[in-house]
């Protein structure tokens, strides 16, 4: 890229070329990373659209489901994340201070806090599967782990209907694709068979199935950027030990912060929404 | 030696007195959360328990976040992706409550019980 | 170098040495373009891109088209149709119009205009050129595996049942959504922190009104349809159901997801559109644009409300009729700005001393069409027309007239301003004219005849129809060949002024934003001073110089940093 424009303007080595200073630098990123963490709200947001919805309008599917989540392993999970938020802070600190060996301590303390959090996640995971508490199609609860016999757990039990011949399709209209092999009838077809919930509480509602599908894409996506948030920071920690970051330049450390802490507060609201259903 | 204005500005520094004090806000908040949700209030649990995890937020985004200190553009952005959301939830919230489902009879027989 | 402060036109040494490589030139070999952080590089194969796309849905489009020459089969059979119609639109929406204007144009245009050297994040430019080839692939490969034939809006419950290569084209999506996303990212940040000395907010040139409002619709829009395709993606591999009313799902709410998107993208569609128009209108007709701080808060206007009417595209979806009225009130007042810039831009050329060149010509057209395309609009909006309107082609037309005839007439107007600058080169104004006429005549007559079969019924997306649509399909198959014969044209004169043409002076039309105020084309590191913002309007400034065959400031100095 080009010279630096000004005379007597110190090259410094983080600055890059296009910007006048260092100030201007800071302040774009950091505006940068603040749009991004909005993208997030709004990525993350739909999830939550659909869990208003579904909350909203089948609040006995939520009342019913969640009790199958253990409320302490998520409390432990949220006080995990926060004391990672709290060792991230503490390490943006560190690198602003240039105090090398803090920095490195509190990154690792971070790392850890959050191989903790996907650790109790894979507990809870793990029981999931082991009683068929899964989403939609794959839903076939075995609270009681006794043999079962459920067949096809996709389609839904409900009244038929009546089903009004479809009109005829002229020749060379008619499709020749296929549905796919697993594809469902829609709310007006004849009932197929119920999901099979002998072995689970008394009243388990119609549709259940759909708070695990919820709780699977919240949690998974959240997951998910928690193993990215992990892969930043052990680049960093493997930066701090090369000795960077300590020489006043903590703008990675600082971004990578800023993630973080949406991560955690992300949680914040899905500790509440899944696990603290009255 | 550097010359002072080759570094950058390390801007605001947080105090491990004041990260202290958020952490442990937000475990008590934590704790009261749990607490609440077996004191039964009807439909007033949840807006208790939403109101603080988002003081809970709060102090995260200003103190953590740092944006007590920033430029409020920066809140601005986050504000603003949070108000767009809460038009789409309370929007897609309020369809979905007033949902015909009679309106052709029998033709819904899935949502029969709404 | 001395500098000439007197009032006579300054010569043209005073601009920055016309010796030395361009952009073009210089670093030269294949990885410096590969792995350029230069915006003008990623601009130019961004637009390389993009025209390619334009291509490929050109030519979807007019299979499509001749399919409907006559009732019935006629080259192909329904269930390619659908897919013919579906990679039509997924292609055009996806790869061309959305990342259009902002990417192609704006990543060379919005430095230059802050008189900066790059956007503020050139690396995350960078980046996002290659998200667009990523899911550009992902999009394609779909072709390959049996394409798709949901339509374009993947509407659900078909979209998770059907065989066809639904999730190729959604992860296609989806990865393009994050190019969007991060140019979308870079332009805020850019316009916030880069402005010049003296460019205060309404100091700004119009189009980085344009495109800053479009990226604010950009970064809040785009994160939601990335949600939406990875929840399709996941009903059909995993079977999650959200959407799905066999698994206790709700269709409807797909569709509030996937157009809580989908409107605002059309406003990332046109903003960019109408801040070219606000330039050229200017310049062309010799004088400062009128209303600029009603265009430029009409822009941001434009951008708030769109995210206000989404359900207007839902109207006989189920959705409730409480949220129906509402919708349909809401999408009454998003037409307001709209017209508010259509009256500044006439104001502008009132009065005004006008010039048809070709970038005027595609103004004009662009006011036209849009027009057209705006009023239709309002057909739809309101709920009782609609329920009548709804899927048949007087929707079709009604989005053709705005996207095709608003927003591609704009960057066609665009490319025909912006073209000296980029490359250096002066195109035929002849052979321009002629294209600029097939493509009105050709737009017109594939698209008119569509509202009028519209409100007579013909169904959108259908493969067969009755024979009383027959004419009206076939003089709008004709007019899309005319379409198609404009672009070969101008094609063909763009190609050849690449070798052939004259070249440009810094300034061939005499505007006084700061992109003329570097050569043509403009150095690698663009400028090779300071500049300080004037009034980007303030035409009086520029006058003609025959020396240099371009237009020269008459106070080089009133825009330098020290004076």
């Amino acid at each position: 890229m080009a010279a630096p424009s000004h005379a007597g303007h110190g090259h410094d080595p983080h600055l890059a070329h296009h910007f006048e200073n260092p100030a201007q630098q800071s302040q774009a990123v950091r505006l940068g990373m603040w749009i991004f963490l909005a993208t997030e709200v709004l990525f993350f947001g739909g999830l939550f659209v659909a869990y208003s919805v579904y909350r909203a309008n089948n609040p006995e599917i939520f009342v019913f489901a969640h009790q199958f989540l253990d409320k302490n392993l998520g409390a432990l999970n949220t006080v995990i994340l926060i004391c990672s938020s709290f060792t991230m802070a503490w390490a943006v600190r560190a690198a602003q201070l240039r105090q090398a060996g803090l920095l490195r301590l509190m990154l690792a303390l971070t790392l850890l806090c959050a191989f903790g959090f996907l650790g109790v996640k894979a507990v809870e995971y793990h029981h999931k599967w082991e009683h068929g508490l899964l989403w939609a199609r794959q839903y076939q609860p075995q609270v009681h782990a006794v043999g079962h016999d459920s067949g096809h757990g996709g389609t839904e039990g409900g009244a038929a209907a009546a089903v009004e011949p479809a009109p005829a399709v002229p020749d060379g209209d008619a499709t020749t694709i296929p549905q796919a092999p697993e594809g469902p009838t829609g709310l007006a077809a004849a009932a197929a068979e119920p999901l099979p919930s002998g072995h689970v509480a008394a009243a388990e509602p119609r549709n259940a199935q759909v708070f695990f599908s919820i709780y699977f894409m919240m949690t998974g996506l959240h997951g998910i950027h928690v193993l990215g948030g992990m892969a930043v920071m052990a680049w960093l920690l493997v930066g701090s030990f090369r000795g960077a970051f300590t020489d006043g330049y903590f703008t990675p450390v600082d971004m990578t912060g800023l993630y973080w802490h949406l991560v955690d507060l992300i949680w914040i609201y899905l500790f509440l929404l899944l696990y603290l259903i009255h | 030696m550097h010359h002072d204005s080759e570094h950058p500005a390390v801007g605001h520094v947080a105090s491990i007195r004041l990260l202290v004090t958020v952490w442990i806000a937000l475990m008590v908040g934590t704790w009261l959360t749990v607490t609440a949700t077996y004191v039964d209030l009807g439909p007033l649990n949840i807006w208790i328990g939403l109101a603080i995890a988002t003081a809970k937020a709060v102090l995260v985004a200003l103190y953590f976040m740092h944006m007590r200190w920033d430029k409020p553009f920066n809140a601005v952005v986050f504000l603003g992706a949070i108000a767009f959301l809460g038009l789409f939830i309370g929007f897609a919230m309020m369809d979905s409550a007033h949902y015909q489902v009679d309106v052709i009879p029998g033709y819904a027989p899935g949502m029969a019980d709404r | 170098m001395a500098v000439d402060t007197s009032a006579a036109a300054a010569p043209a040494a005073d601009l920055p040495g016309t010796g030395g490589p361009s952009y073009l030139d210089h670093p030269r070999g294949l990885g410096s373009w590969l792995f350029t952080l230069d915006h003008k590089r990623i601009g130019v194969m961004y637009l390389v891109a993009i025209l390619t796309s334009f291509l490929l849905g050109g030519v979807f489009a007019l299979l499509v088209r001749t399919e409907l020459l006559t009732p019935g089969p006629t080259i192909m059979d329904a269930d390619t149709y659908n897919k013919m119609f579906t990679l039509h639109g997924a292609v055009m929406v996806f790869l061309f119009i959305i990342p259009g204007i902002p990417a192609a144009l704006g990543n060379f245009v919005l430095p230059l205009m802050l008189g900066a050297k790059d956007v503020a994040l050139p690396r995350l430019n960078l980046a996002s050129f290659y998200f667009w080839v990523a899911g550009a692939v992902f999009s394609l490969v779909s072709i390959v595996l049996g394409a798709v034939d949901t339509g374009w809006t993947f509407y659900t419950p078909y979209s998770t049942t059907t065989s066809s290569a639904v999730v190729s084209m959604t992860l296609g999506a989806f990865i393009l959504g994050f190019s969007s996303i991060f140019t979308g990212l870079n332009f805020i940040v850019t316009i916030h922190t880069m402005r010049p000395e003296g460019m205060s907010w309404f100091k700004m040139p119009l189009f980085l009104w344009g495109l800053y409002s479009t990226a604010i619709i950009q970064v809040l829009a785009t994160p939601v349809l990335g949600i939406t395709l990875l929840l399709l993606a996941a009903e059909r591999v995993l079977g999650i159901g959200i959407f799905d009313p066999a698994l206790g799902g709700d269709p409807v709410l797909y569709q509030h997801f996937f157009w809580f998107y989908s409107h605002p993208a059309v406003y990332i569609m046109i903003l960019p559109a109408m801040g070219i128009i606000s330039e050229v209108v200017s310049v062309f007709s010799g004088k400062h644009i009128f209303g600029y701080r009603f265009i430029a808060a009409s822009s941001v206007a434009i951008a708030v409300l769109s995210f206000l009417v989404w359900g207007h595209h839902m109207f006989t979806s189920g959705q409730s009729g409480l949220t129906n009225v509402i919708f349909s009130a809401l999408t009454f007042s998003v037409a307001i700005p709209s017209a508010v810039k259509v009256f500044n831009w006439l104001a502008t050329m009132y009065k005004g001393s006008i010039r048809l060149a070709a970038p005027m010509v595609y103004v004009l057209s662009f006011l036209f069409l849009f027009a057209i395309g705006g009023l239709t609009g309002l057909f739809l909006g309101a709920l009782s027309t609609d329920i009548h309107l709804h899927d048949t082609y007087f929707v079709v037309a009604h989005f053709h007239y705005v996207m095709f005839g608003g927003t591609v007439i704009a960057f066609l107007g665009g490319i025909h301003y912006w073209w000296p600058k980029m490359f250096g080169r002066m195109y035929s104004e002849k052979w321009a004219a002629v294209a600029a006429l097939l493509i009105f005549v050709g737009f017109n007559l594939t698209f008119f005849t569509q509202f009028v079969m519209g409100s007579h019924g013909m169904p959108r997306r259908y493969f067969n129809y009755l024979p009383e649509f027959t004419a009206y399909h076939q003089a709008s198959t004709v007019g899309s060949y005319v379409l198609g014969l404009g672009f070969v044209v101008m094609a063909a004169y763009l190609l050849h002024s690449l070798v052939r043409g004259a070249k440009a002076p810094a300034n061939p039309w005499g505007g006084a934003t700061f992109e003329w105020e570097t050569t043509s084309p403009p150095k690698p590191h663009n400028f090779d001073r300071e500049l300080v913002a004037g009034d980007p309007y303030d035409l009086d400034a520029l006058v003609w110089d025959a020396a240099s065959g371009g237009y020269v400031r008459r106070d080089p100095a009133a825009i330098r940093v020290g004076g």
